[in-house]
């Protein structure tokens, strides 16, 4: 069998596994691969495990069906802003706003490439502070998919979920006279049958993967369970358990 | 027609006619300093209604990344204020301790007066207010520190007035249990709006148990050193001096406002050597910024020197007695907290949320300067005040004291 079939076997899933087999098979892709980290065998989720900087409930579920989330290649990202633009003219972002941003980082004294770029948008958190916050639960996550979503009609525009969020995510629509925020196209794409969100389609690189969490055939569940894999979240200390990953490569 | 006697044996035209009095009788440094309140109180609002109709983006100077400005600070600073005159009053008439008995009545006029300035300011920063009424009702989020701030200080600020109402009505029993419930509302209250900044995770400026701590200690000492400057005025005002009982009180508020300084010094110090011990990311910026960054002066000039240090001499000095260094004292205090709060708030802004990722966009602190409208909203919650409190003084008389016991 060569390797390519193996994408198309049928995937017969680990919990009928018996313990004893599991750990063998992981023991010989160990040896394989020679993944030791500090002593500690990376268990499959570790990825995971690391990006939400904390066990819990996440880990072996995802809460939500779908769990969307997105995946960040930030190496791949050139700072061309066609997100920001796709953003803005499906979710009509003011000039003054914005839902998504690329942030840059300047390393003089690096090997190579000295300048890299990091798209930064909500990172719908599991543990949102913005949602907690929020005095008239204006703001909250949606339990069909796990969006942190706004409802305009209640925002007061007290602006503490602006100040709560660790991602600078939300920002005042004067039009709407309610904070504003990134959505996962909901609105715009995603509940009119659309599959990708604005940013992630328009995005020539690629460096935003839209995917649902909760499929172990989604491209970005699969890369953030790899093992081995580098993947880490943005302000993991912030404890909000976000849904954006960041990996290179 | 016989007329129905409605408040302590007097009818309803007696009473007018003595309101009447009383606001006639006064000099014209009364008027001038009321007409002058006045003004700016009415500058305040026009300023807060020009914003929110014309919108807080064009003339107000805070942003997306430094959300809360000099209003919110200012309003921290009032129903702090409030907080603490209503804890301070609260050990005379509720606790009977006997000395401070006699605040009661101008600390409780106090204690709402300066929450009414407090929502007068954050009714100007709110940027749709209406729906505030309607869904911190109907959609409350039991979970935010925020609405429980909010709700509570909105009882206590009910409960208070009828707790004055019924100090006049020497119907002292009705007004032990509601002080004794605005007591436990404002404290309530007071330590969830440090909540708000406290268990934010991601802003480590704020975050931990400290804040709410240091809170409370902070609004004791505010409450003494506001009482203190408030019942010299009104003496002053009065052409008065104060009689054997007001002058221990005034004593032993004294020596709440050294206590009070003492432990607010003490947690001032051990946050500031934990926000320096280790260099901790974005806290130690924000500690630097303070220590010789551009909030040096606000730091150290008005919130160490005047409303710390210099009144903790000037209190000390006084040994509780001589008047004239207590009100200096209490005078720079209230000019120096206001920086306290100032600070507080927008320093823990300041620090951009993505420091730690190096970025170029976030590199060093976020700049704020309050723009005029926000200066005048702000000048105005002190103009509500100083109106209320020149009113206050002639229409209870200057809130004489009943001796009423427990």
């Amino acid at each position: 069998m060569t390797a390519l079939k193996f994408d198309n076997l049928k995937n017969e899933g680990i919990e009928n596994l018996p313990d004893r087999q599991r750990r063998n098979f992981l023991k010989l892709g160990f040896a394989i691969t020679g993944v030791f980290a500090g002593g500690t065998i990376l268990a499959v989720t570790s990825s995971v495990r690391r990006s939400f900087a904390s066990s819990g409930d996440f880990l072996a579920q995802y809460p939500y069906k779908p769990h969307y989330g997105m995946l960040i290649r930030q190496d791949r990202c050139i700072d061309c802003e066609r997100c920001k633009q796709a953003c803005a003219k499906t979710n009509h972002v003011p000039a003054y706003g914005y839902r998504t941003d690329i942030l840059e980082r300047v390393r003089p004294d690096a090997e190579g490439q000295q300048r890299e770029f990091i798209p930064v948008l909500c990172n719908h958190c599991n543990l949102p502070q913005c949602v907690r916050v929020c005095p008239t639960r204006a703001t909250y996550k949606d339990r069909r998919n796990g969006i942190v979503m706004m409802n305009p009609k209640k925002c007061i525009g007290c602006l503490t979920c602006q100040m709560a969020c660790p991602y600078n995510a939300r920002y005042f629509n004067e039009e709407k006279m309610a904070v504003d925020k990134c959505d996962f196209c909901w609105e715009a794409r995603l509940d009119r049958g659309g599959k990708l969100t604005a940013c992630a389609a328009a995005c020539p690189a690629q460096a935003r993967i839209f995917g649902d969490l909760s499929r172990d055939d989604d491209p970005v569940h699969r890369v953030v369970h790899q093992i081995g894999r580098t993947v880490w979240v943005l302000r993991p200390e912030a404890g909000t358990k976000p849904n954006v990953f960041y990996t290179r490569g | 027609m016989t007329q129905r006697t409605i408040v302590n044996g007097m009818t309803l035209n007696e009473l007018e006619s003595l309101l009447v009095d009383r606001i006639k009788s006064c000099s014209n440094s009364y008027y001038l300093a009321l007409l002058i309140c006045a003004l700016i109180m009415l500058a305040g609002s026009a300023a807060g209604l020009m914003a929110t109709v014309g919108g807080h983006h064009i003339y107000y100077n805070v942003s997306r990344e430094l959300t809360w400005g000099v209003l919110i600070s200012t309003y921290i600073y009032f129903v702090v204020t409030s907080t603490g005159l209503c804890l301070v009053s609260s050990i005379g008439h509720i606790f009977g301790v006997e000395s401070f008995v006699p605040l009661a009545k101008r600390a409780v006029f106090l204690a709402i007066v300066t929450l009414c300035a407090g929502f007068f300011v954050i009714s100007a920063e709110i940027k749709v207010p209406i729906r505030m009424m309607l869904y911190n009702i109907i959609s409350p989020n039991l979970t935010s520190n925020i609405w429980w701030m909010g709700t509570l200080y909105g009882v206590a600020l009910m409960v208070m007035i009828l707790e004055f109402a019924f100090l006049y009505l020497r119907k002292y029993r009705l007004a032990v249990v509601c002080g004794f419930i605005a007591v436990i509302g404002e404290v309530a209250a007071n330590s969830n709006l440090a909540g708000v900044f406290g268990l934010l995770n991601g802003r480590d400026f704020w975050h931990g148990a400290y804040l709410p701590i240091f809170f409370i200690a902070s609004a004791v000492m505010t409450g003494a050193a506001v009482l203190i400057f408030f019942h010299v005025l009104a003496y002053r005002l009065r052409g008065e001096s104060m009689n054997e009982t007001m002058a221990k009180a005034m004593n032993a508020c004294c020596k709440v406002a050294i206590l009070g300084i003492c432990i607010v010094s003490f947690f001032t110090v051990w946050r500031m050597v934990a926000l320096l011990a280790g260099e901790p990311g974005g806290a130690y910026l924000g500690a630097m910024a303070l220590i010789r960054g551009p909030y040096a002066v606000n730091f150290w000039v008005f919130e160490i020197g005047l409303a710390l240090v210099l009144p903790l001499i000037l209190f000390i000095c006084s040994r509780g007695t001589d008047l004239r260094l207590m009100f200096v004292g209490s005078a720079l205090m209230i000019v120096g907290l206001f920086f306290m709060r100032y600070n507080m708030v927008i320093v823990g802004q300041a620090v951009p949320v993505y420091y730690s990722l190096g970025v170029n966009e976030a590199r060093g602190l976020i700049e704020y300067f309050p723009s005029y409208l926000e200066i005048l909203v702000t000048l105005g919650g002190f103009g509500l005040t100083g109106c209320l409190f020149l009113l206050g003084e002639k229409i209870f008389d200057g809130h004489k004291v009943d001796s009423h016991h427990h």
